[in-house]
């Protein structure tokens, strides 16, 4: 406003007060003149000169600016003038041709009601009542689409994305609710797609508003919470009969991704469960409407990337970004404290907990075990799937040389991530909630962001550290120490054992563990197939070197990833203080296929009923160019959606194929192999 | 560019630019009033100056050498006059400057714009939210709260689920698959949002947006369905909200996206199509029975608006016929779920405007148009022919069928009489009750109008005709004449509408008949438009019923018509019609024979026809009474009034209805937008009192509880001069 301003005195009040004799004189002519840029006249010329040079002065500052800026903005609606006159598809530029156009050329048409379950993240989130901060924001999105209202109004904007730390429900004043209908999923930032590519293709051979529904759910709640607030499994239901009965009686195709897997799971059980616990739709409702589920990237024995969000709100990207450069994310001089305030809006919602891995150590892996143990890193090297058998010996000399201990997930020190466990000073594996009891005083100087680390004793701290190493079974202890209202409230929701008696009436009564693929039998439902497709390919995280954090003010989380650790030799599975497996980038191979693989295949106590399992895989392969955007054979967990291979099977399943009829298994990974290395009853 | 002129005598005699603090202080002292701060930025600036103008010199020498011969040349070319004592420097400045001359000040304006336009835009991003409305009650005093606001403060709270269902035109449509011409357009609005794609292809847009002409349905290669959600109505184009509002201020008492649900159809199809096609009412079946069944049991309140009262009349009795025509819920269904049907602007009769949507494309804002410039619509060069394109359209919606009046003379008046009879816009009445109503029915009201408006003639042909008596009108009967056929057909290129197969023979009998009535005009439409009519008359039925327990009553095609259909057995259940007057609104045309008959829609609206009285209700051709802009009071409340009042032959279990009127006062100024007490069809949805009132029964009013009826027209006179055996 102020340079406004001050160009408007410049132009108007300048002439009037420099009035001299002379000056007047001068003004009144070049008045006179008319724009001598345009069409200086000969009479004036002689006076043209001053004129100029002082009107070249007046041209160098702001005109200038403006002539940049017009020049731009000219060009630019040029060239997307240009763009648009653009015939869609360019002559010498042969797009591929998509699943959908390929499959319709076959004679392939709609056939099952098909059910979209998006996952954690993904799902937009908009507002309904708010604080006055959020005014104007009535049914606008805070989650998903443009993300605009962080900039603008960052604490507002967590504050509304927070839940209850008590009660895991809306805080008083405030109601998020999960964006319903296709819209909630398709896209979720601006060209960013999720389930629109899916979408596109399935409406090629025919599918539309009727017969494909998203299943949208406010994934910040626990599963059974969503019930209670939103009836969302209720609506899920009620919707999932109704397409049974409109589409001519065919069962539904349901396709979950990510979290929605375990999210689904949850609602097989739900929905033979006998009211008021459950839906009562008696014990044949999942077979008799549901022909296949569909898992993309499927998380279901948890992701050890949780692990780290939870415990330092950090991941492999937050800790690369805090490597590169400290000061940004902690600075207190900002107000920022960015992570600290993710973590505390993090730590509210109830479902990041049903992604902690599952299963404890017969799954993931004690001190010195792993199932994984013999992967090789580096993945450009890796042979064909036969070539290994072959050289199995060979891989297991390679793992005797570079021992990397992906049982412990999380380890204080390198040193502790790779000595024998012998050598690991005695454990104490229990930090009892106990002792943080004797609380900091100085909490009060901590601001208003408040992590329960603030609650927490320094020697508390220090005792953590000093425990060195956490399997999956131990990190849940060290959660409940470092997070203990987290957890309670979390854990009347999940749990992440594994069940000795799956008869045990407990596991039928109590939803806690109805997301848990090893505490629930699946449904009674023989026809039924289920489907684990996931991407291959990407390093994975799956176990974290810490330390303890340098500034051990109250403000800060007093644990940190130790990005300066690295593996020893180049081909190390260790990098920046995450050792990585095989997976999707997201999910490990292990937790994706695992139950696809071994826990239901067959018939097992998990699925007594022997409903068939497929484990699809796919081989990523990065985008060739940039034209590709993010590719079409892509195996990246989210990237995986427009994954050509994935899309076909998806919409011929749904077109009426069965599992053989796409051709069974389709395995690059080990995941057969590090299967049978578990040692689970079944 | 005048300041940059002004500026410039001061600078050359003052090469240092003067600070412009100076010269906001400035009291006209020029150099001498300056202090020495100032002075002391001034020679920074000096220095700055001096530093620029050094690289400027060099930039120019380096620009005189590569652009010296062909710059100077020109230069002198243009300005022959230039002195030639003039010094080196100037010419370069000269030069410089000529070059500067075109593209660049283009490119300055639009730097200018573009900048003015970004700091606005800061400005208003920057700006807090509430300042609009602090604009607006510094100017307009304090507005009153919404009524969500009032409501809540009061400790209402949600109930009862709601249903919206949309009506014609007002819900959006997507593309599922499409030609080739509409490639990137999947899951794109074609209907609602902006519109864009209308101006980009447009050939393309009517061809995606009609259907098939045999079926009613999509034609092959095309899919168009409706958007899904509240946001398929909530705004109907960015800015003009529909269902918004009401959807906002039901948020402020707790409903949210589980409580509500927008019922959206596709509304050109015929309302048992959009079973047949999408399942859309057994989808609201379901729909309701789940938001009954999550919220503890309470009812749904219904909230239909325009067409939507139709098409929730038909699921009413298709939700409890038997499957497979019907829904198969059992016949107490409605009885079970519905606490309330709140009818806005409902066109229970039918809309005098669709007939002449349907016979000449137009209604009155277009025949304005066409008066103002009456080469633009039909303009041949531009090969635009946009009514006719429009009318081969809109002539394939089967849903328009379902708006053409129904219950014929009975209700819509004959060639004498109509209900309406007497109504002046000027004489419009205070709020009356019905004890009011009754002295009036004892007293007949004088017919003796100098200028009677013989509304019963919904279509005359020539304003003679419209006034004349009925003795002295001759008409030839139409509906026998011999067609012809037109020769000129192949001629009219690529748009066809169904005149094209009718020859002058045809089109001068219409004309001949002179006047048409509610009953002869579905003759007319048939005549004129024998296959839409087919089609439609398989969906759609306009008579009124003798014996309502004639089984042929159970198709579908009576479902919609009040007059032949029985409310079911829900005597729990209200019916609420609510609904704006006020306005003017479209009641009966003139018509007149197009001018040149060869191409063209054969029938217009004639303009020229007003009426000599400025009391008149004959304006532009079109006779108006009382109603909503687009329903007449009569078709939206005769219904409630009498139709359905108390146990009749169709209420049998006796539901009570109720009419909320709520007269149209338009906005006090701009700043209102399109008003908060308005009256107009779709601007109604804004309006604060009919808000109120839905909210009240959302939250578990009855109507009694509302006040019962509230009336400002003749309403109830009107219907009991409409003799119907009820």
């Amino acid at each position: 406003m102020g340079s406004i301003l001050r160009f408007r005195k410049l132009s108007y009040l300048a002439p009037v007060k420099l009035h001299t004799e002379k000056k007047v004189e001068q003004e009144k002519k070049a008045v006179d003149v008319p724009n001598p840029c345009f069409s200086p006249e000969p009479t004036k010329r002689a006076l043209a000169p001053t004129v100029r040079r002082s009107g070249g002065k007046e041209w160098r500052c702001m005109d200038n600016c403006c002539w940049m800026i017009g020049f731009l903005c000219t060009t630019w609606w040029l060239c997307l003038f240009l763009f648009n006159c653009l015939p869609a598809t360019l002559p010498g530029f042969q797009a591929p041709e998509s699943p959908g156009v390929r499959l319709k050329r076959e004679g392939i048409t709609a056939l099952h009601p098909v059910v979209m379950v998006p996952g954690i993240v993904t799902g937009g989130l908009e507002l309904w009542e708010g604080k006055p901060c959020a005014e104007d924001l009535f049914r606008k999105r805070l989650w998903g689409g443009g993300f605009t209202e962080i900039i603008r109004r960052p604490l507002c904007w967590l504050e509304h994305l927070s839940l209850d730390n008590e009660t895991g429900l809306d805080p008083p004043g405030i109601r998020v609710r999960a964006v319903p209908g296709l819209v909630a999923a398709d896209y979720f930032g601006p060209g960013y797609f999720v389930w629109a590519v899916l979408i596109e293709n399935l409406a090629k051979i025919g599918y539309e508003g009727k017969n494909l529904y998203m299943a949208a759910y406010d994934w910040r709640l626990s599963f059974q919470n969503t019930e209670i607030r939103d009836q969302a499994l209720s609506r899920l239901k009620s919707k999932i009969e109704l397409m049974y009965v409109i589409n001519g009686y065919k069962k539904v195709v349901v396709v979950p991704h990510s979290m929605g897997v375990v999210y689904f799971l949850h609602f097989l059980k739900w929905v033979e469960t006998p009211p008021p616990v459950g839906g009562g739709g008696g014990s044949g409702w999942c077979s008799k409407h549901i022909k296949a589920v569909m898992n993309i990237g499927p998380t279901f024995l948890g992701v050890p990337k949780t692990v780290s969000n939870l415990f330092s709100g950090e991941a492999k990207d937050v800790a690369f970004l805090r490597a590169m450069d400290p000061g940004v994310l902690d600075s207190e001089m900002l107000g920022l404290q960015t992570v600290e305030h993710l973590l505390r809006a993090g730590r509210t919602w109830d479902s990041i907990v049903s992604l902690l891995p599952k299963g404890g150590e017969t799954i993931w892996g004690n001190l010195d075990w792993s199932p994984e143990e013999n992967h090789a890193c580096d993945l450009s090297k890796r042979k064909p799937l036969g070539e290994r058998n072959s050289t199995d010996g060979n891989a297991k000399r390679s793992a005797l040389k570079e021992p990397v201990k992906y049982g412990r997930m999380i380890s204080f020190g390198k040193a502790a991530a790779e000595l024998p466990s012998s050598l690991l000073p005695s454990l104490d594996p229990k930090v009892r909630r106990g002792k943080t009891t004797t609380k900091k005083n100085s909490t009060s100087s901590c601001s208003e962001v408040r992590t329960e680390y603030d609650e927490m004793n320094r020697e508390i701290i220090g005792k953590i550290a000093e425990n060195k190493a956490y399997t999956a079974r131990t990190v849940l202890d060290l959660l409940r120490a470092v997070a203990p209202k987290m957890m309670k409230r979390a854990e009347a929701h999940f749990s992440h054992g594994i069940a000795d008696n799956l008869d045990d009436p407990k596991y039928t009564q109590h939803y806690k563990y109805w997301s848990n693929p090893l505490e629930t039998k699946l449904p009674d439902a023989p026809d039924m197939e289920i489907y684990c497709l996931y991407g291959i390919g990407i390093p994975t995280e799956r176990s974290y070197v810490y330390k303890q954090s340098p500034s051990s003010r109250c403000k800060s989380i007093p644990f940190r990833i130790d990005t300066s650790v690295n593996g020893d030799r180049g081909e190390s599975c260790l990098r920046g203080g995450v050792s990585f497996v095989d997976g999707d980038e997201s999910v490990p191979v292990l937790s994706a296929g695992f139950m696809c693989a071994k826990g239901w295949r067959g018939r097992t106590r998990f699925n007594p009923s022997g409903a068939s399992t497929y484990v699809r895989e796919y081989r990523h392969k990065p985008p060739a160019s940039l034209l590709e955007g993010r590719g079409a054979e892509s195996g990246a967990h989210v990237d995986i959606m427009g994954n050509v291979g994935l899309i076909e099977d998806v919409m011929r399943v749904a077109a009426g194929a069965t599992g053989l009829g796409i051709g069974g298994d389709r395995v690059h990974s080990d995941i057969v192999r590090m299967s049978d290395r578990i040692n689970i009853r079944l | 560019m005048p300041t940059l002129r002004r500026r410039k005598p001061a600078d050359s005699d003052k090469p240092t630019t003067s600070a412009p603090s100076d010269d906001a202080r400035g009291g006209g002292g020029g150099t001498t009033g300056r202090g020495e701060e100032e002075e002391e930025e001034d020679y920074e600036q000096d220095a700055d100056n001096s530093k620029r103008k050094k690289n400027n010199n060099k930039r120019r020498r380096k620009k005189k050498a590569a652009a010296a011969a062909a710059a100077a040349a020109s230069a002198d070319n243009k300005h022959p006059a230039l002195p030639s004592e003039e010094e080196e420097d100037g010419r370069k400045h000269h030069r410089k400057r000529s070059k500067w001359s075109c593209v660049d000040n283009c490119c300055w304006f639009v730097g200018c714009v573009c900048l003015t336009w970004w700091v606005l835009l800061f400005l208003y991003n920057a700006m807090p939210a509430s300042f609009p409305q602090y604009v607006t009650e510094a100017i307009t005093g304090p507005s009153p709260d919404p009524p969500g606001v009032k409501l809540k403060k009061e400790g209402l709270k949600a109930k009862h689920p709601v249903v919206f269902v949309p009506g014609i035109v007002t819900a959006g449509l997507e593309l599922w698959e499409g030609h080739q011409c509409a490639e990137g357009l999947f899951r794109k609005r074609l209907w609602g949002g902006t519109f864009g794609e209308v101006y980009k292809r447009p050939l393309c847009w009517t061809e995606h947006m009609s259907l098939d002409n045999e079926t009613g349905l999509d034609p092959p290669g095309i899919r168009v369905r409706p958007v899904s959600g509240l946001v398929a109505a909530d705004y109907f184009a960015p800015g003009y909200f529909v269902w918004a509002v009401l959807i906002a201020n039901l948020a402020r008492i707790g409903y949210e996206e589980k409580t509500m649900y927008m019922a959206s159809y596709d509304w050109r199809l015929s309302f048992q199509n959009t079973e047949v096609r999408d399942q859309t009412l057994s989808r609201t079946k379901s729909n309701i029975e789940l938001m009954v069944a999550t919220n503890g049991g309470n009812k749904a309140v219904i909230i239909p608006h325009s067409m939507g009262v139709l098409y929730f009349l038909h699921f009413m009795k298709w939700v409890e016929a038997p499957a497979p025509m019907g829904g198969g819920g059992g016949p107490d269904w409605c009885a079970k779920h519905i606490k309330a049907v709140i009818n806005i602007g409902g066109p229970f009769l039918g809309v005098p405007k669709a007939v002449t949507g349907l016979f000449s494309a137009e209604a009155r804002d277009i025949a304005v148009v066409r008066a103002l410039t009456p080469g633009f619509l039909d303009n041949d060069i531009f090969r635009l022919q946009t009514l006719q394109h429009i009318m081969k359209m809109s002539r394939t919606w089967d849903s328009t069928m379902s708006m053409i009046p129904r219950g014929g003379d009975t209700i819509w008046g004959d060639l004498d009489w109509s209900p309406e009879d007497g109504y002046s816009p000027s004489k419009r009445g205070q709020k009356n009750n019905e004890t009011d109503i009754k002295n009036q029915d004892g007293s007949d009201s004088k017919p003796s109008q100098t200028a009677k408006a013989h509304y019963g003639r919904i279509i005359s042909f020539g304003k003679e005709v419209a006034e004349a008596p009925s003795s002295e009108i001759e008409r030839i009967d139409f509906r026998d004449a011999l067609k012809g056929k037109n020769v000129a057909n192949s001629t009219c290129r690529d748009v066809w509408t169904e005149y094209h197969d009718m020859g002058f023979g045809g089109i001068n009998a219409c004309a001949e008949y002179k006047a048409y009535t509610a009953g002869s005009i579905v003759d007319l439409l048939r005549f004129v438009a024998p296959k839409m009519m087919d089609r439609g008359s398989c969906h759609f039925s306009y008579g009124i019923a003798d014996d309502l327990d004639d089984p042929k009553y159970n198709h579908y095609k009576y479902w919609s018509n009040p007059l032949e259909t029985k409310l079911p057995n829900a005597p729990d259940m209200e019916i609420f019609s609510m609904y704006g007057v006020g306005i003017p609104t479209e009641r009966a045309y003139v018509y007149r024979l197009s001018p040149s008959a060869e191409c063209y829609i054969p029938f217009q609206i004639d303009t020229s026809a007003v009426g000599e009285d400025k009391d008149s209700c004959l304006k532009d051709g079109v006779y108006t009474v009382d109603g909503d802009e687009t329903v007449p009071a009569l078709s939206a409340g005769y219904m409630c009034a009498k139709g359905w009042r108390g146990k009749t032959r169709f209420n049998p279990s006796g539901i009570r209805t109720y009419i909320r009127e709520y007269d149209h006062s338009p906005p006090a100024n701009l700043l209102e937008g399109r008003g908060t007490q308005s009256g107009a069809h779709v601007d109604i949805m804004g309006n604060f009192a009919l808000i109120e009132d839905v909210m009240r029964v959302a939250a578990g009013d009855s109507g009694d509880d509302l006040g019962g009826d509230r009336v400002y027209s003749d309403i109830f006179k009107w219907s009991e001069k409409i003799k119907l055996k009820l």
